[in-house]
């Protein structure tokens, strides 16, 4: 597959996996691994003194050797989201961030204004933002205006694994900036729609729930590997231009007992 | 003093972040710290000084989507 550059990162594979609601740690390393992601999704949540949940857990991201992705998950303002992507940076050693700000709690849909307010102050800090937004075109203006220089909009809710809910909207953003990097980046459930969003021009997808809740995760992490290297592959071969009427593919020319002939 | 430490009200005898990550017994285990939601930087924890209501935020890695 062709290579992706998300800001200092030049990655092989178009597939980021969160790390979260897998049936164990062992399932987990193996759904990474089946899908051949470079980065995953991490979190920072409170600890007790006596727990060791989370240097265990940083552990086992470490040692498979992938680059980790912190998010702002949870975050309900701007203050909030900065104050955790600073404390992100120094627990994981990046200035990678993705960027949450929730402004509803049914669908779990970004706070677009709170978004853009953390991320212009992220960027003055020398973060690497990575917007988790909707597919609002004059909010990405604004996010990129801010100084983020990937983009990811959602398809649907978190957790939905609804698959695309506006085709429109997501191929006017990728119309409106082809040069941006775009990931989606929530409400995919089924490796088909990995394959339509890249069908549509889609850099790379981000996924959770959709492996961590599947059946068998590393099963469905393999699938959806493939099925976002389908999809790629199948944007870059350039697909056809659809037609409302049938066109016969058998030439008409000769056709036996052809009475226009 | 009293204060919330992840939401909990405690009663604690440290005076710093520094002397209150010892006391609660984090050692030297790699956490992010906060107060009032302000980012406090792991080098600035020995001079950051603690007051009554302060709301301390002590976090560490954990699975996210």
């Amino acid at each position: 597959m062709d290579p992706l550059t998300l800001y200092d990162a030049n990655l092989g594979s178009r597939l980021l996996l969160g790390t979260a609601r897998y049936p164990s740690p062992a399932v987990l390393g193996e759904a990474v691994r089946a899908s051949g992601c470079e980065i995953v999704t991490v979190s920072l949540r409170r600890e007790a003194g006596g727990g060791r949940s989370g240097e265990s857990f940083w552990a086992l991201i470490r040692d498979l050797g992938v680059k980790a992705l912190p998010n702002t998950a949870g975050c309900r303002t701007a203050k909030e989201a900065v104050a955790t992507a600073q404390m992100a940076r120094e627990v994981f050693a990046t200035d990678w961030i993705k960027l949450e700000v929730i402004g509803e709690e049914d669908t779990l849909q970004p706070d677009v204004f709170g978004l853009v307010d953390a991320a212009r102050a992220l960027v003055s800090e020398g973060f690497c933002v990575f917007p988790y937004t909707t597919d609002d075109l004059v909010v990405a203006e604004r996010l990129l205006d801010a100084g983020c220089r990937v983009l990811m909009p959602w398809a649907a809710p978190i957790g939905s694994g609804r698959g695309v809910n506006n085709a429109f909207a997501l191929r006017a953003l990728r119309a409106h900036f082809p040069d941006t990097p775009l990931v989606v980046d929530a409400g995919l459930g089924a490796p088909s729609h990995a394959t339509a969003v890249m069908e549509l021009g889609y850099d790379a997808v981000l996924l959770n729930t959709a492996v961590a809740r599947a059946g068998d995760p590393v099963g469905m992490a393999r699938a959806f590997r493939l099925a976002v290297e389908a999809g790629r592959a199948g944007w870059r071969a350039q697909p056809m231009t659809p037609r409302d009427m049938a066109e016969p593919s058998t030439p008409t020319i000769d056709r036996p007992f052809d009475q226009n002939a | 003093m009293r204060i919330l430490v992840n939401g909990r009200s405690l009663e604690v005898q440290a005076t710093t972040l520094a002397t209150l990550l010892e006391e609660l017994g984090y050692g030297d285990r790699k956490v992010g710290t906060a107060i009032n939601q302000e980012f406090v930087r792991d080098r600035d924890r020995e001079t950051m000084r603690l007051k009554d209501d302060d709301a301390v935020e002590i976090v560490t890695p954990r699975q996210g989507g």
